[in-house]
């Protein structure tokens, strides 16, 4: 049982927090604590963590209250905590992917984006479930079991980040990174009630990012307001030497447009191919009220065509196995992590391959081998090559696009939350939750998901997603803060307070 | 098996076709991708960061470099610079590789189509050979497998294998000859020559130590042979050629070796072979019979290359000279022909005069010791004449004393033989071991007559004016002065001695 107290502190949001926090009305330990407690509490249930490292963040939170104490100036999201998508380095924190194979690898390194978020003085409170290798729509697919979505535990939280996504949800954090290469900050957002940003191509340093798909990876802030969102982007984005996709130029003043939150002026695209056929009623319900209030607000909203959209699930699922199956190549037993078979009997190759069998799940071992084949000579152009044409095409529906708007919306999701257990052994039926967000990730561009209301039919969160250039960033803050806002003032609560207690 | 045919037979029937890939790793202070240092000994997995050590999580960022090194070599061997180009994953899996793949270039290699000329001695002088470029790429080095207990010292049968990691990212270009046609019985000394020159180059160029016997220059040879007239046979790929020397007898022996397989009605196959030094033959290794699909694609982690014009045009406007033009300059200045040039360039000692003469050596003496009695010792100890522990300053002071009389020729070769073996300077050594030439008269005068008086018909005949018969009582004096005395010298008191006048 958690106290008024504790129960007050874990449903804030983080920019409350932090300015209690600096104000000294109550401390970061207390903060780290009772998110710690109530992971403690609800975890067994949610199973957002795979590790959780309560010394590591009330250490951390420590410091920032003696920097408190010491008249120095805290930093816009000090002594908040986080919890962590277990695909970022950490030093010496297990980093395992969801996969066995990774089992017992601590890092001898902080990835960039730690290092960030260390140095604004977040606590970390551990490494949050998700599919393996981030391969999935439901973590279902983790080695180590699926998380439950905290609105029906029968159900999934998406994925591949549904840990985090979950965390947030379930108030064990009120701040998460995720990482998403063609939805897996978005989706699990959207069927979570939650907010979820994936940033810029190259907004956001890869360095300790363990890769997927490098070409399409990116992390982002998962959190429970845009205006948390933009906070925790702030901390995590910026140029990164270490990276060499990472983008040079200044980022847009995301904090600056989330407290702006005006569309008033601003074209919106309706992306045709983003609705109609295997869309939930539901979903499209909710989106086009959410359309509406976004007219309301001094939009404009114009419908835009974007053909090749189309093609864009079938590009995705060429481009991304044939990059994790290169990516994916390193875990072979030799160096770290799981290995199998090493008797002193047998040769390299044979302790390889009964490494991989072993610490491999099946949708891993399945991308990798079309991955493997769509590379493989004489079928590079008809595949890879192909592929990559299309992902140029898709660039420019959205350059002819964002040549009349501002930003393009759609559902986040065709559907609410279904039942863990309903898609598994479907890879077809898994792929397509993603239809809606790969485009984005095709073109480097950067888009939110927020919350618009539950479904009629089933009482499940719908997401919205809102889509902009590259390094237009700001604009998903705009859009999204003026249209939580209007949410708010509508329902008197932001939609993640109508979640079951747990 | 059949066996291998001789040279003159295979050249005299066979056309051989020979083709080069040289992997030189570049001097850069750090890494390709990482800020880990590149020096050559350190203790095992000494020099290794996440990012060579291939970790989760870890990414490449370019040394520029690596980049510029790639394009001034690219520049120096006449190719053409991509204007755009990527990196490319050369995919597979072998433990020296920490990410089982390796980063390199596929379809769009830095630098393309150029040449080389090189210059091959024949009986009827120096012939002119050019070699063309295929391509010049940037990639990166793996790791150092050790095998250890089993016979062979390869994976195969090894108990255990240890891998170092320090190597692993050490900038590394490949250069790739085209087909070399048309050079007949003289193509191993065209790879000689072609390899020989492409070190001076990169020495000059100072983008590499470009150290054989250390594995920074490291050379594959691709060798077929057809009949005239016939297509192109299949070729073999010959490895672990650690040595100018053994770039040649390596293209001899898969020559002879082929020849036999051709002649006795076999078929030669397609696979890559190992070079050994000892006997000079070749053993068959991986087979390539079934090509490895390596799934190329672009690197993702990294940006593409496009080297501005500018400054490519600034690179090449500040190419040093080159090996050519330079060794033409020095023969003009030191009066001699092709012939004299390409037995210094083949003996590897061209530097090592240029650098005596510019301690103030003649050309002449500076030549004669080091394609000389140099060579010989370094010959007779296995090890390249620049290792040996002469500096020009030795040799232009050894020089001074036999100008003005205190050596002759054999004290000098003696002082360098103290020298060369650590016993000190070129006058510590002569005090130590006493090497002054005997001056003094009338010692000299002692050791005549007593020659005289041992043979004193020889005697007769120099007074009876054979004044050539002199040679047979120098010759005992300077026996027994122990080569200390000026023959010269001795020869002028013999014939005053003996009352001849020499004419």
């Amino acid at each position: 049982m958690s106290t008024p107290l504790e129960r007050d502190l874990i449903r804030q949001s983080a920019a409350t927090l932090a300015e209690a926090i600096a104000e000294g009305e109550v401390s970061a330990r207390e903060v780290t604590q009772a998110h710690l407690d109530r992971i403690a509490e609800v975890d067994d249930r949610v199973h957002a963590f795979l590790h959780v490292d309560g010394q590591g963040a009330l250490a951390t939170a420590d410091a920032v209250d003696a920097s408190r104490a010491a008249g120095e100036l805290l930093g816009p999201l000090a002594g908040v905590p986080l919890a962590l998508k277990d695909i970022l380095a950490m030093k010496d924190v297990p980093t395992t992917c969801g996969s066995r194979i990774l089992e017992g690898w601590r890092p001898p390194y902080d990835a960039t984006v730690v290092e960030r978020l260390r140095a604004a003085g977040i606590p970390i409170l551990g490494k949050t479930n998700m599919d393996e290798f981030a391969m999935g729509s439901s973590t279902e697919h983790s080695a180590f079991g699926p998380t439950h979505n905290p609105w029906d535990l029968d159900r999934i939280p998406g994925g591949s980040g549904g840990g985090s996504a979950a965390a947030i949800a379930s108030f064990e954090a009120p701040l998460a990174i995720g990482t998403d290469t063609g939805g897996s900050i978005r989706q699990p957002a959207a069927v979570t009630g939650t907010v979820g940003v994936k940033p810029t191509y190259g907004g956001v340093s890869r360095y300790g990012l363990v890769a997927l798909a490098s070409s399409l990876d990116q992390a982002g802030p998962c959190t429970r307001t845009v205006m948390d969102a933009a906070l925790l982007h702030s901390v995590i984005g910026g140029h990164d030497p270490r990276d060499s996709t990472s983008i040079p130029d200044p980022m847009p003043d995301v904090v600056a447009a989330a407290a702006r939150a005006d569309v008033r002026g601003m074209r919106i695209g309706l992306v045709r191919e983003l609705t109609g056929e295997g869309y939930q009623a539901g979903v499209e319900q909710r989106f086009r009220e959410a359309v509406e209030i976004l007219e309301h607000l001094g939009a404009e909203v114009v419908e835009v065509s974007c053909p090749h959209f189309d093609y864009a699930l079938g590009a995705y699922y060429l481009i991304l196995p044939s990059e994790c199956s290169s990516n994916l190549a390193r875990f072979d037993g030799m160096r770290y992590g799981l290995r199998v078979g090493d008797e002193g009997d047998r040769s390299v190759e044979e302790v390889m391959s009964l490494t991989r069998e072993a610490g491999f799940g099946p949708e891993v071992k399945r991308r990798i081998m079309l991955g493997t084949y769509a590379l493989s000579s004489g079928y590079y152009d008809a595949y890879y090559g192909q592929a990559q044409k299309v992902r140029t095409l898709i660039q420019r529906d959205f350059d002819a696009a964002f040549a009349q708007c501002d930003v393009l919306v759609s559902p986040t999701a065709p559907t609410t939350a279904f039942r863990i257990g309903e898609k598994v052994d479907d890879p077809l039926a898994m792929y397509l939750n993603d239809v809606a967000t790969i485009p984005v990730n095709m073109a480097g561009n950067c888009a939110m998901s927020l919350p618009v209301g539950l479904a009629p039919e089933d009482g499940l969160p719908v997401g919205l997603q809102v889509m902009a250039p590259p390094m237009a960033d700001d604009r998903l803050y705009l859009v999204g803060g003026a249209l939580e806002g209007a949410l708010r003032d509508r329902w008197g609560h932001l939609l993640i307070e109508e979640v079951p207690s747990l | 098996m059949s066996a291998p045919i001789p040279y003159a037979d295979a050249v005299a029937e066979f056309e051989p076709v020979i083709g080069m890939e040289v992997h030189v790793e570049l001097g850069t202070e750090s890494k390709i991708f990482c800020g880990c240092p590149t020096a050559f000994g350190a203790p095992p997995n000494a020099q290794v960061c996440p990012v060579c050590l291939g970790l989760p999580g870890s990414m490449p960022v370019m040394n520029a470099m690596a980049i510029e090194s790639t394009i001034r070599i690219g520049l120096a061997l006449n190719c053409s610079i991509a204007q755009w180009c990527r990196m490319a994953r050369k995919n597979y899996f072998y433990p020296d590789m920490p990410k089982d793949y390796q980063v390199s270039q596929y379809d769009e290699p830095l630098c393309v189509d150029g040449y080389l000329d090189v210059m091959v001695p024949t009986d009827d002088g120096p012939m002119v050979v050019r070699v063309g470029i295929e391509r010049v790429h940037l990639e990166e080095d793996t790791g150092k497998l050790t095998h250890a207990g089993g016979a062979t010292g390869r994976i195969h049968g090894a108990d255990y294998s240890l891998v170092d990691y320090n190597r692993a990212g050490i900038p590394l270009v490949e250069i790739v000859t085209k087909p070399v046609i048309g050079t007949g019985a003289l193509a191993p000394e065209v790879a000689r020559a072609y390899v020989t020159e492409l070190r001076d180059i990169m020495r000059g160029l100072g983008v590499s130590d470009v150290k054989m016997e250390e594995g920074s220059l490291r050379c594959d040879a691709n060798v077929s042979l057809n009949l005239p007239g016939a297509e192109r046979g299949t070729r073999s790929e010959t490895k672990n050629v650690n040595s100018l020397r053994s770039v040649e007898r390596a293209v001899r022996s898969e020559i002879e070796r082929q020849a036999g397989v051709l002649k006795s009605g076999g078929r030669v196959v397609q696979e890559t072979r190992h070079f050994h030094e000892d006997t000079g033959v070749t053993t068959p290794g991986r087979s390539k019979e079934h090509a490895e699909d390596y799934r190329y694609f672009p690197e993702p982690d990294l940006v593409p290359i496009a080297p501005d014009p500018e400054w490519v045009e600034e690179l090449r406007s500040s190419l040093p000279e080159q090996p050519s033009v330079h060794r033409a300059r020095l023969a003009e200045a030191w009066g001699i022909g092709d012939f004299e040039m390409a037995t210094l360039v083949n003996a590897g000692v061209l530097e090592l005069v240029e650098a005596s003469v510019a301690a103030g050596v003649a050309p002449d003496a500076a030549r004669k010791w080091w394609a000389g009695e140099f060579t010989r010792i370094a010959n007779e100890s296995g090890v390249e004449p620049a290792s040996l522990a002469v500096a020009p300053a030795d040799i232009a002071r050894v020089e001074e004393l036999i100008a003005s009389g205190a050596l002759n020729d054999k004290l000098a070769r003696q002082v360098f033989e103290g020298v060369i073996a650590g016993e000190g300077t070129p006058d510590e050594v002569v005090a130590a071991r006493g090497l002054a030439v005997v001056s003094d008269d009338g010692a000299l005068l002692a050791a005549i007559d007593e020659a005289l008086a041992a043979q004193p018909d020889v005697a007769e005949k120099i007074r009876g004016g054979k004044v050539q018969a002199a040679g047979a009582i120098v010759g005992a004096v300077m026996k027994a002065t122990r080569g200390q005395a000026d023959a010269a010298k001795v020869r002028e008191l013999l014939l005053e001695r003996l009352g001849v006048i020499d004419n």
